[in-house]
This record gives C-alpha cells, structure tokens and sequence, in this order.
C-alpha cells in the first residue's frame, strides 16, 4: 500500500470504512474539470448550453459537437470525458428506441433518464469496471410538457428547473437561481444561456471556448434541433455585452 | 394447414367490440370446445387487461390467454412507470408485436377495446396474421362470417350505450344461432370512463329471430271446384 490512499481506490465494488465508493467521487472530479455544460427548463421548452473547451486549433469549428439529440424530442449534453458522453448518449438512443417499440409512443424525458441512471448505476457495482466519468443533462419536451435531469456518475438521477454540470457549475448555478425560469420562453432562455456560459467561462485560466447550444420546445416544434446560426451569434453579442457591465 | 394439435381446446368463437361516444361495448359467446365437445359452456372470453382495457379472445384458448397475461403485465409496468394508465393504442401495439413476431406458432385473433384519456374509446382488431386495424366496430371468430352482413346493415354511428349494447346483443345471438362452434351464453362489458359493466344474458333469454316453421309439406291439392256425384239413373 503506498502512503496515500489506504486500498479501498482501487475497486468500484469496495466501500470505504465510512461507506463511500471512491472510484465513483474520483469519476465526478473528471466531471469537475471539463467545460460547464448548462440546461434551462422554461415554460414553452428546454435549452441545453455547452461551454466547449478548444483544445487545439487544428480542431473543426462547429465539429466534435458535446450536444447529441436523442430522440426527435429529447437532446442530451454531457460534461466530462467526451467518449464516454458518446458512449452514454448511444445508450440513451437505444432506450428511446426501445420504449417506443414496446409502448408505441414518445418516450418521455423521465422514462429515458431514469433508464440512464440505472444504466450508470452498474458501472459503480462492479470490480471489472470504471464509473462513467460524465454527468450528463438530458432535455427534452413530451406529453408531460418539458423535461430535464441529470444523470450523474454514481447513477443518481434527478429532475431540475435549472441544471448546471462541469468546471462552472458553481457559478452557473447561483446565475440559473436568479432566473424565474417557469415564466421565460425558450427565445429568452438561449439568451441567458449564452451570458451565463461567457460569464463562467475563465478568460486568465482557460483556453479559447465553443458555445454550443440546442433547444427543443413550441419554436422548433418539439423537436430537438441546434439553435440556429443568427439566434446563436444574436445571443453571443448579448452575452459579451452584458459581460463588460457585469461586475 | 391444422392449425391446432390434436386435443387442444379452441375458442371457435363470436366475439365483437363496438365504440360509442362514451364508451366501448365489447361481447362475447362463451362456447369453449375440444372438437365436438364442448369443454367449457360458460367461458368469460373477455379478458381484463388493464382498468380500462379488455380484449376479446379468439383462436386457441391457450394461445391467447397466455398472450393477454404478457401484455397484462407489461402494462402494469407502463402503469408503475409513468404514474398514468396506458392508452388503448398501447395495449393494441403490444398484442400485435407479439401475434406478429409469433405469427408461425401462434393462433390468437384478439380484439382490444376500452377507454383512455388521450382518444376516448378505441376499438383495435387484431386478426390472424399479427396486423392492427383502428376501426369503430369490429367482429371476430369463426361466428363472425355469418354476421357481416347484418353487422354492414344495421350498424350507424351516434348511437349510445343502450342502442350499442343492442347491437352486440342481437349480433351475438345471430351469430350462434348459425355457427356450431359459438352458443352458450352472452357476455357483454361497457367500459366507459367511469368504470366496466358486466353485462349477461342467459342461453335462454337470447334475442329470437325467425326461426324457421314446422317442415313443410308438399302443397295440398286445390280443387278448382268441389267434385260433384255423378248422378245415378
């Protein structure tokens, strides 16, 4: 055994002493250290926000996207590492696809994440195994109205009016407080969503960053769909604006 | 093709189910039959799927019942899981993933009927071959080919509970009275947003049509007029 650590870090299926996991708190410190991805449930829809770290210039702009669409009415955006938001967001297409072809509906947000959760959920039992090292926000509209959770490494599912995951959430989580966010559309939303990414993001600190946002909800029919380029570079200007008055 | 094997017991069967504005009435005979033999003269073909959900039987007994329970209990779960209950639609896509997946080794024609929030009552056939077909009235079982007609004569849509129940009444009893794998009793059920309805009718209290005289005879000679004697002198 060497000095730090005591040997119950090694394994998912080994509880400390005081009945902790460690493998999956080591799983939410990846979480902790990548780009603040944000979800906003409003009245009329959702919107999902990503504040995607550029971690080389060679990179496509706009490529590589951490905002995947589910099913046609359900988006997902994950923090943490980028393949296994790939892995999970897989996952969650399958358990779309698979309500639908038993109970020939929708499936509703709720129903996938939950599903999602347990999903996670194994990958903390399991010696042979490493925890998801990704929360992920899952958005979406269905006959229940809109819908967000998320989905964290320990295989906790919950349900939000305002969902912050990643290196910000602090932050972006008092921000998301101040909003009435059952009274707001979902135009208004993408325009809070982008001033609370600008503003978590660290200028001294960080590289150069993305933001990457959908939406789904009464403007895009309920379906989940990237918000579009004019609305995009619209919500920028605002948020860079409303960024020099903030302090 | 025999479809059944020897010995097994078949529900060669008259069964409807007709929507109205509120509700569903779904009927059924209740002739059960191992070949000739009648094994079971007052079978409940109506089967209790959900709160709201029933589904008529047809086809081998059980074929069907152990269908009905597959779907039964995924509904339950439906039910757990979305803290609603299920619509008709569901239940009827069920039934038909199974009857179709199946379709070699089942033989279940099912009709789904009840009530849900989202479209109010819902009639779904599902015949042989594992299709679904929405529709506002539907027949089935061996029974059911004598009956089209009268069923394509009779029904209109508008029609209320009482008048539906009527309907499925009258077109049971036709329907056993020519069919020699249907008799028994009727069953009926009204399912509505407030709740099912059993409804009965003894096998001596079935609705009478013409039945028939006594067998008739070759015609009896008329004479155009009386014969008279003839006169003796």
């Amino acid at each position: 055994m060497t000095s730090i650590g005591t040997g119950y870090d090694l394994s998912a299926s080994t509880y400390s002493p005081d009945g902790r996991i460690f493998q999956v708190e080591y799983a939410n410190k990846a979480v902790e250290n990548s780009g603040t991805a944000i979800g906003l449930r409003v009245k009329d829809g959702v919107v999902l926000a990503v504040e995607k770290l550029i971690h080389s210039k060679l990179l496509v702009p706009g490529a590589n996207r951490r905002i995947q669409t589910v099913d046609r009415h359900v988006g997902l955006a994950t923090a943490g590492l980028l393949a296994d938001g790939r892995s999970i967001s897989n996952r969650a297409r399958e358990e779309g696809a698979n309500i639908r072809s038993t109970f020939r509906e929708q499936a509703t947000v709720k129903a996938i994440s939950q599903r999602l959760g347990m999903y996670a959920q194994m990958y903390t039992l399991y010696s042979s195994v490493r925890p998801f090292g990704i929360s992920t926000i899952i958005g979406g509209v269905d006959k229940n109205g809109p819908g967000l959770y998320i989905v964290e490494p320990s295989g906790v599912c919950l349900g939000y009016h305002g969902a912050a995951v990643g290196k910000g959430r602090q932050l972006a989580k008092t921000e998301l407080e101040k909003l009435k966010l059952s009274e707001m559309t979902t135009r208004e939303a993408v325009m809070e969503a982008a001033r609370i990414i600008y503003l978590v993001h660290d200028d001294n600190k960080e590289k150069e960053f993305e933001l990457e946002m959908s939406w789904v909800g009464s403007e895009t029919n309920d379906t989940h769909l990237p918000v579009p380029d004019d609305l995009l570079k619209e919500a920028e200007a605002k948020a860079k604006e409303a960024l020099e008055t903030f302090e | 093709m025999n479809r059944l094997k020897a010995g097994e017991v078949n529900l060669g069967t008259s069964i409807m189910a007709v929507q109205f504005d509120k509700g569903v009435v779904i009927g059924a005979d209740s002739r059960t039959t191992t070949g000739s033999y009648i094994a079971n003269r007052v079978t409940d073909k109506l089967t209790h799927i959900h709160d709201r959900i029933y589904c008529c039987r047809s086809g081998s007994a059980a074929d069907t019942q152990a269908v009905a329970d597959i779907v039964h209990y995924y509904l339950q779960i439906y039910a757990q899981m979305n803290g609603t209950a299920p619509p008709v639609e569901a239940a009827a896509g069920m039934f038909q993933k199974i009857c179709y997946e199946n379709k070699d080794g089942l033989s279940a024609g099912i009709i789904v009927a009840g009530w849900d929030k989202e479209v109010g009552p819902s009639v779904y056939n599902i015949p042989l071959g594992g299709g679904v077909f929405r529709q506002p009235w539907a027949i089935g079982g061996s029974g059911s080919t004598y009956v089209y007609g009268y069923c394509d004569a009779t029904y209109q849509d508008g029609w209320g509970r009482d008048e539906t129940v009527n309907f499925v009444r009258n077109t049971l009893s036709l329907a056993m009275s020519r069919d020699g794998s249907s008799g028994g009793v009727i069953r009926m059920c009204v399912i509505t947003e407030e709740g099912v309805e059993r409804l009965f009718v003894p096998g001596d209290q079935l609705p009478k049509f013409w039945e028939g005289r006594e067998v008739l005879s070759a015609p009896v000679r008329k004479w155009v007029s009386e014969p008279v004697p003839m006169a003796v002198e």
